[in-house]
């Protein structure tokens, strides 16, 4: 199982009440390829942010990959993070004045793995960034340009699990249906798990299962 | 990478920086500068008098005495009788004296009376002897000898004729224009007030002041060599300001001091000039502390604002923050990333600063020997400077703790 959740309650500490994830049960196999859809505000960034190991849930055993990110202290998880996820936003996925390399570069810095500039090119290549734009600041390029330097910035660490977070909400049509094309054959390509959480239904064509977020997380109904 | 991400965010942040590393470097180059004019002011006072283990003068203040005869700082409250330096001058303790006689000027530059002892035995900075860079010392009554930067100022060359000034200012009601002295030598530069003295034999300081006229009118207008020997003669001083003392043995310094401050046919000082440039220092303190803690305030304002800065770019960069999060980067790395950033900015800060006082001294070191004597090296970065800039380094870091840690914090939490 590339992710299993038990009994996963989580709520901020500013308002320990409110309980934003209240999760019984749910699993991702390995290799999966699965669309989470549900309103914006439910708490979906929440548990991506549980599952990247970002927050720490209240309660229950949150197992990724194997491994049991619950009784992890927060440096193993950065680790852990850095090693084993990829993750795409909807934006701000990479940091505006320093180029396409660094970027790409920087991600690499966190993992245990060897520095291999020649892979970062590539990789660049393979997403059609033309060699023009590597050394720019990435605010200066377009945003499928950046979404696609995304893409490849999440892979440079060779994830198990990636996790896209609306990564197409601020691209048109015609960089979205690009986006997701190349985003599915990297994956497929890579052999990678993919958790793909989205407001927009039409996505949920390009995957093999698709859940709907509400039928995952019963805190709304408990309260 | 972590170094080229600081910097990178720091261009990115261009305007904000720019002016953040003005208001440092400002603040620094004060610091350094009041500093560095401290030191290099006290330097060119300590060597301004070497030689001498007494200094006496007309009863009075020790620094009175100390600014007058040996600064030409001041006024002299009374002359000394010329018969009580012969007196304490023939002290077999005594091995020199060099009388000093003060009160008149040339165009703003004053005007010393002394005896040729005064080349051999003056000395100043570590024990070094005045030395001419031009002709010999005076001989006759209307020899003149210049120091460095009066014969520099005022474009004289050996043989020049000048016109003496009763008082000291540029212009005098009271010229002493019908004697005309002669250069007969120039003194190499010292660095100490000597470069603006114009020296000359006691008995030219009387021959300008009595009615000499009435000699020359009776000779037909021209003195002749004889009549200027004569005048010699005559001219025998009947006060001077102060003398400077040199001992046989230094043992004997507080025995003479005390003799001289009891001597009964007049009121007299004598002085140590170390322990009254001690005094002095210890005067000049409080202004020197003040001045310190002024430029140091100045650097804590600076400070806060590179603070103030760097704790609102946080908040514009937040999503950045979140985002080196995921991709791995652990708190404390925002944290130090915040605190390089700083760090550097503090570092061009200081390149600025002291470039800029390096500058300052270049083109003011002119003006500020030629007007008050004092020469200011270039050698900013002395061992307290250094001292003071890795303390701008540490209040850096110590500033920039509180943003770093609101980039810590909001790293933290992650969302």
């Amino acid at each position: 199982m590339a992710i299993q959740l038990n009994d996963v309650r989580f709520a901020y500490p500013e308002a320990p009440n409110d309980c934003v994830l209240n999760i019984k049960s749910w699993s991702v196999s390995d290799q999966e390829h699965v669309f989470v859809h549900g309103p914006s505000g439910g708490g979906k960034s929440t548990l991506l942010n549980l599952l990247s190991g970002m927050l720490d849930a209240n309660a229950g055993q949150v197992n990724v990959l194997g491994q049991r990110l619950d009784s992890m202290g927060a440096r193993q998880r950065d680790h852990f993070r850095a090693n084993h996820i990829g993750y795409i936003f909807q934006q701000f996925n990479l940091v505006p004045y320093i180029d396409a390399i660094d970027n790409i570069q920087l991600a690499h810095q966190f993992s245990n793995q060897q520095s291999l500039s020649d892979e970062i090119k590539s990789l660049l290549s393979s997403f059609h960034i033309p060699q023009s734009e590597w050394h720019k600041p990435v605010g200066r390029l377009s945003i499928g340009q950046q979404q696609r330097i995304a893409i490849a910035r999440a892979m440079i660490n060779k994830p198990e699990l990636l996790i896209a977070d609306e990564p197409t909400s601020s691209l048109d049509h015609n960089n979205r249906d690009n986006f997701m094309s190349e985003l599915m054959a990297m994956v497929s390509e890579h052999r990678v798990t993919l958790l793909f959480v989205s407001h927009d239904m039409s996505l949920a064509n390009y995957f093999g299962r698709a859940d709907a977020f509400s039928e995952i997380n019963t805190s709304g109904e408990h309260n | 990478m972590f170094f080229r991400l600081a910097v990178k965010s720091l261009l990115n942040r261009k305007g904000s920086i720019m002016l953040t590393i003005m208001a440092m470097a400002v603040s620094i180059f004060v610091l350094l500068g009041v500093e560095h004019i401290r030191g290099q002011s006290k330097q060119s006072f300590n060597s301004t008098v070497s030689g001498a283990d007494l200094i006496v003068g007309a009863r009075t203040g020790s620094m009175n005495l100390l600014l007058y005869s040996v600064f030409r700082m001041g006024s002299p409250t009374n002359n000394i009788d010329w018969q009580t330096y012969q007196n304490i001058s023939a002290n077999p303790k005594v091995a020199w004296a060099i009388p000093i006689s003060l009160g008149d000027s040339h165009k703003g530059f004053r005007v010393m009376g002394t005896t040729t002892d005064y080349f051999t035995y003056f000395s100043y900075g570590k024990k070094r002897q005045l030395s001419f860079s031009k002709g010999k010392p005076f001989e006759q009554v209307f020899d003149v000898v210049l120091g460095a930067q009066v014969a520099k100022k005022l474009n004289y060359t050996l043989g020049a004729n000048i016109i003496l000034a009763h008082g000291l200012g540029k212009t005098s009601f009271s010229m002493h224009d019908q004697s005309p002295l002669k250069v007969v030598g120039i003194l190499a530069p010292t660095g100490t007030p000597v470069d603006q003295t114009v020296h000359v034999s006691l008995q030219g300081i009387e021959a300008v002041h009595i009615d000499w006229q009435q000699i020359a009118n009776m000779s037909g207008g021209a003195v002749s060599q004889k009549q200027i020997q004569a005048l010699e003669l005559e001219l025998e001083p009947k006060s001077i300001t102060a003398f400077m003392l040199g001992l046989t043995s230094r043992m004997n310094t507080f025995r003479v001091q005390r003799d001289i401050n009891n001597y009964s046919n007049e009121p007299l000082t004598a002085i140590l000039p170390g322990v009254a440039l001690a005094e002095l220092w210890q005067m000049m303190g409080l202004l020197e502390n003040t001045l310190r803690l002024i430029s140091g305030l100045i650097l804590v304002a600076a400070l806060l604002g590179l603070s103030a800065m760097m704790l609102a770019s946080i908040r514009e960069r937040k999503y950045e923050i979140h985002l080196l999060r995921v991709i791995g980067a652990p708190p404390w790395f925002l944290f130090f990333l915040v605190e390089l950033e700083a760090l550097l900015v503090s570092f061009v800060s200081m390149l600025v600063g002291i470039t800029g006082l390096y500058l300052s001294l270049l083109i003011a070191g002119d003006v500020l020997s030629a007007d008050f004597g004092m020469h200011i090296g270039l050698n900013i970065l002395s061992f307290n400077n250094v001292l003071f800039l890795l303390l701008v380094a540490g209040s850096t870091v110590i500033a920039a703790a509180i943003p770093s840690f609101m980039a810590y914090k909001s790293a933290s939490i992650g969302r």
